[in-house]
């Protein structure tokens, strides 16, 4: 070996600190990229491929009833490839130890023929056999969820008549990854259950004998779904058509698209600036290294090295440490990008997973890494090889320092000629200090980048569940009622306060733009369920006209006082022009809303409800759950309580695991830059530390030059840090939105406080471990190498 | 002693060091022969380490001309310099200048691996009478066993010519002895032209001539008729 390559592996062996912390920086970088790609493309891959393997729907329609013969007329739509009538209706579940009510999505499968689409991957058990209503094979989550097994009974309100099924399949379906129950935000699998069943048993049992209320359609390539979607639309109109709508609004593929939406933004975010982050950090760092070693690149040039071989040299070096710092992020990024996936695989039940790791991602992690690190040492080498070989080997010329704190300055505010000596070393070398400072606030950006995710759910939740929609459940009838129902539902037990409230699909529209949503019609009064302007103010429902939320309004580009389209997907139909009022708040959904008697008038078919925003006594709860139990007329039950803590618990589990990493990460990534500041400073004053000792300093006041110096970079470190952490945070929330849910822009103050705490302490344990290097300092043998 | 090695008119030097412009060199004249060894004398600040860093190509001169054998060293641009360096000098520096993370056999071998026809490390630190220390770390080693390492990688490539700017310095004169001796051994036995800065009047007696430094220039040269050898010399 060379003994150049000899001096490369014990410079790297005596630094292996030094070197590990910068290694540990990159990555932590290279890792948030590797993870968050690998899981995002993972994800996709697995849902494309389950998707295409089990055949998942590209257009879905609901009608009110249709014969089986339209299913024809379905197939001869231009474009469409598959097509598969089914029934599905829902039910109210009556299990044992649930003392809420629970709603089961009863679905029909063909009798005699394979599923054509939405096919399900049985996990245990068969389909239910034909004409069987008393067998169902149910999903795989409410299973698990009320650990039944094959064989296992419970009983559901089917069509207004109680029956008990037996379980004979447990399966998973593309349809119900995310799955939803009507009305929830998260999907919580004790309270709701997809229920497969014969399609001859479930049209007795709902009376829809050779017919459907539900389609599914797969299109061919090349097709325009949109057409597609219209003649649909046209020809279920008569039939009770509340509107075709594609994949993008398919429930289960919406939530998961928006879950795949917030990781991809995630990983569109957040590597690229830890990347760069830990990329500015190693080149800087390195930089600095490397210009202590401005001696020996001296000598090596005064001995006839020419520039390249020395250049080589320390590009070896930074290699190497790059080589550690790439290969420790890769192995920790593709292992926590596996967890992370099979987390989410997990929570979306998928029946396999597929892990990708791209090369591409690699690569580019690879060389970002690799070209900030060499980048780094090929700067401070050029600047070392621009000097004649003689005035290398010297020490540098002592540099010019400005005076100040002298003089004129009273005696008694004058600091110490040790506070002096640490500040002027700032000022004389202020790109230096203000680049170690902004690569502190760096840290403390990453650190409130990564936190404030919790603060925006919190903010969320706040106004979500307490400020907007207060009421304790949310009962939704199985078709429309008429307002009368209200009356029925004040007289349940325990029932303090009941709200109406009427939702109507439609589909809005504004030039070339439109989307399909429903309009809910709530009462003037309300106060259970209710409508914040973007102020977080309640507002009064108006007269007449529509209020939007602000997605609503992006999407449509619509603004106080257009007009706006209003296409009627139900009831007598047709398009009406309606005002809009008010944009207004909401972080879920698309969310239109109107005075229900408005709507009414709008729909011209006389007073409805769909459902009725209640609130309880809990006292009374055993009662009114018993009582609703027995409500044929009721579909699904809605409760507020469990909402939120679903709530809760999901984004523990999903934003949580992801969101820890890149706390730890920016934990590192903070400790090495502080870490490795203070240490270069070490070096670059040790001559001077050394003399301040010999002099008769004490240790501890030697050692307060270095920490003086540290600890006003810090403290300049921290506000820079939390502008850029509110910059990088705002551009992470942006990249969040989704149309089934905003997250808030949120930072408290706590936030600010932790990230800074943090790297405050990284800076005290920086500290320590200069001060203990202090303590060890060699004075003669710094002192004896030069006078 | 006839061929010239170095021949160097009207030599200048300024440095600006920080705020300050030093006139290190105030023009020099001067030629040193093949096989010579010269000691150059003065204070601090005479200008004795400017000329020895020009003459070895560490440095370049402000103006004047310096030439060695058929090479004009002023006119090489840095890899000119780099490629005279690392064909022709061997550099021994006050402060030894080794690298701290290689042995003594190493430090030779950095040159070793560059230089055309080199000694092997061994050969080369037996000559300064360090067979025993080969794989001892600078740090393991005395002040005078570093600067013989120093020594040692000077005259391992077999250099025309040994720069030394103040080899016993930081030495006592025991030591420093020993690195004179080392010295003067490969003067005799290699007939590499030697050129040596001291302040340390005594060691002037092992020269074939002495050249007196001051202010920049030189002030005056003698030649010894007879030599002392490094045994003799005390200080």
């Amino acid at each position: 070996m060379r003994a150049l390559d000899r001096k490369l592996l014990r410079d790297l062996r005596r630094m292996w600190a030094q070197a590990l912390a910068i290694a540990l920086v990159m990555a932590s970088g290279a890792a948030t990229f590797v993870l968050a790609s690998g899981a995002y493309r993972s994800l996709d891959e697995t849902r494309r491929s389950y998707y295409e393997r089990y055949r998942f729907g590209e257009v879905f329609a609901d009608i009110r009833r249709a014969p089986k013969t339209v299913e024809e007329q379905i197939l001869a739509i231009s474009g469409v490839a598959a097509a598969e009538a089914r029934i599905s209706r829902l039910a109210l579940l009556d299990i044992e130890g649930l003392a809420e009510p629970a709603t089961g999505q009863a679905i029909s499968v063909p009798d005699m023929a394979e599923q054509r689409l939405n096919r399900l991957h049985l996990r245990a058990g068969r389909l239910p056999e034909r004409e069987r209503t008393d067998e169902v094979t149910v999903n795989e989550a409410f299973a698990k969820a009320h650990k039944l097994q094959l064989g296992s009974t419970f009983k559901a309100v089917l069509n207004g008549k109680k029956r008990e099924l037996k379980i004979v399949g447990i399966a998973l379906s593309p349809e119900f990854i995310y799955a939803l129950g009507p009305g929830d935000l998260m999907p919580d699998d004790r309270r709701f259950a997809v229920l497969w069943m014969s399609e001859k048993a479930l049209a007795a049992l709902f009376d829809l004998d050779g017919a459907f209320n539900s389609v599914s359609l797969r299109l061919l390539r090349g097709a325009v779904e949109a057409d597609v979607i219209e003649k649909l639309d046209s020809l279920l109109a008569r039939y009770g058509g509340t509107g075709a709508y594609s994949r993008r609004d398919q429930l289960s593929h919406a939530f998961l698209d928006a879950e795949l939406k917030q990781l991809d933004a995630l990983r569109r975010v957040m590597p690229p600036i830890f990347l760069l982050v830990s990329a500015f950090l190693i080149n800087m760092t390195l930089m600095r290294m490397i210009a202590l070693e401005r001696e020996q690149i001296g000598l090596l040039k005064a001995i006839g090295y020419g520039p390249l071989p020395i250049a080589a040299h320390y590009i070896k070096f930074v290699l190497a440490i790059a080589l550690v710092g790439i290969s420790i992020g890769f192995l920790i990024g593709v292992w926590l990008g596996q967890g992370l996936t099979r987390l989410y695989a997990d929570f979306f039940h998928f029946p396999f997973l597929i892990f990708q790791n791209d090369a591409d991602i690699f690569a580019t992690a690879g060389i970002v890494c690799v070209v900030a690190a060499v980048a780094g040492a090929i700067r401070a080498v050029v600047q070392i090889l621009a000097l004649a070989p003689a005035v290398a080997m010297q020490p540098p010329a002592p540099p010019r320092y400005r005076r100040w704190f002298s003089g004129r300055v009273p005696a008694s505010i004058r600091p110490s000629q040790l506070t002096i000596m640490a500040l002027r070393h700032i000022s004389r070398w202020p790109v230096r200090a203000g680049l170690t400072s902004l690569g502190i606030s760096l840290g403390i950006a990453l650190l409130i980048t990564a936190l404030l995710s919790f603060d925006s759910v919190d903010l969320m939740i706040d106004v979500a569940f307490f400020r907007t929609d207060r009421q304790h459940a949310t009962l939704n009838f199985t078709d429309d009622k008429h307002s009368r129902a209200l009356q029925a539902v004040e007289r349940l037990p325990g029932v303090l306060r009941a709200e109406p409230y009427r939702a109507v699909a439609v589909r809005l529209r504004n030039g070339h733009l439109s989307r399909k949503l429903g309009i809910v019609g709530k009462p003037k009064e309300m106060d259970l369920s209710r409508v914040l302007d973007v102020a977080f103010q309640p507002v009064q429902l108006p007269e007449t006209g529509l209020m939007v939320d602000e997605r609503v309004a992006e999407i449509l580009q619509l603004r106080r006082g257009d007009l706006v389209e209003v296409e009627l997907l139900e009831g007598r139909r047709g398009i009406r022009l309606v005002p809009v009022t008010e944009v207004i708040k909401s972080y879920l959904g698309l969310m239109a809303f109107m005075d229900i008697d408005a709507l009414h008038d709008l729909m011209d078919d006389g007073p409805r409800v769909t459902g009725v925003h209640i609130a309880y006594d809990a006292r009374k709860q055993g009662e009114l759950f018993a009582a609703i139990k027995s409500t044929p007329a009721l579909g699904s039950i809605g409760l507020q309580q469990h909402a939120l803590s679903r709530f809760r618990e999901t984004i523990a589990q999903n934003i949580n695991y992801m969101v820890t990493i890149y706390v730890v990460l920016a934990v590192i990534i903070a400790f090495g830059v502080v870490y490795n500041s203070a240490r270069i400073q070490l070096s670059e004053h040790a001559r001077e530390i050394a003399s301040l000792r010999v002099l008769g300093f004490t240790r501890a006041e030697v050692s307060r030059v270095l920490l003086t110096e540290l600890a006003v970079l810090t403290i300049v470190a921290v506000p820079l840090g939390w502008i850029i952490g509110y910059g990088f945070g705002w551009l992470l929330i942006k990249a969040f939105s989704s149309d089934l849910y905003r997250v808030p822009f949120a930072i408290e103050r706590a936030t600010y406080a932790k990230a800074s705490l943090v790297v405050l302490a990284a800076t005290a344990v920086s500290a320590l471990i200069v001060r203990r290097r202090v303590d060890k300092l060699d004075l003669i043998a710094v002192l004896k190498t030069r006078d | 002693m006839t061929e010239v090695v170095f021949e160097a008119r009207g030599l200048t030097k300024v440095y600006r060091s920080g705020e300050v412009e030093v006139r290190a060199l105030a023009g020099v004249d001067l030629e040193l022969q093949a096989g010579e060894l010269v000691v150059l004398l003065g204070p601090s600040g005479s200008g004795k380490s400017t000329l020895l860093n020009i003459l070895g190509g560490l440095d370049h001169a402000t103006s004047g001309y310096v030439r060695f054998r058929d090479h004009d060293l002023t006119a090489l641009d840095d890899s000119g310099l780099t490629a005279y360096r690392r064909d022709h000098v061997g550099f021994v520096f006050q402060f030894y200048n080794l690298i701290p993370s290689l042995t003594a056999r190493e430090n030779v071998a950095l040159v070793t691996e560059i230089a055309h026809n080199p000694m092997t490390p061994e050969e080369s630190l037996e000559l300064v009478g360090l067979g025993q220390r080969m794989d001892h770390f600078p740090a393991q080693m005395s002040g005078g066993e570093q600067q013989r390492v120093a020594i040692a990688r000077a005259i391992a490539k077999r250099p025309d010519v040994l720069l030394c700017d103040e080899p016993t310095g930081a030495l006592d004169s025991k030591t420093g002895i020993r690195v004179l001796e080392a010295l003067s051994l490969i003067n005799t036995e290699l007939g590499t032209t030697t050129a040596l800065i001291t302040h340390n009047a005594a060691i002037r007696e092992m020269a074939h001539r002495v050249f007196l430094f001051g202010d920049g220039r030189i002030a005056g040269m003698q030649v010894n008729e007879t030599r002392k050898p490094p045994s003799a010399i005390s200080w």
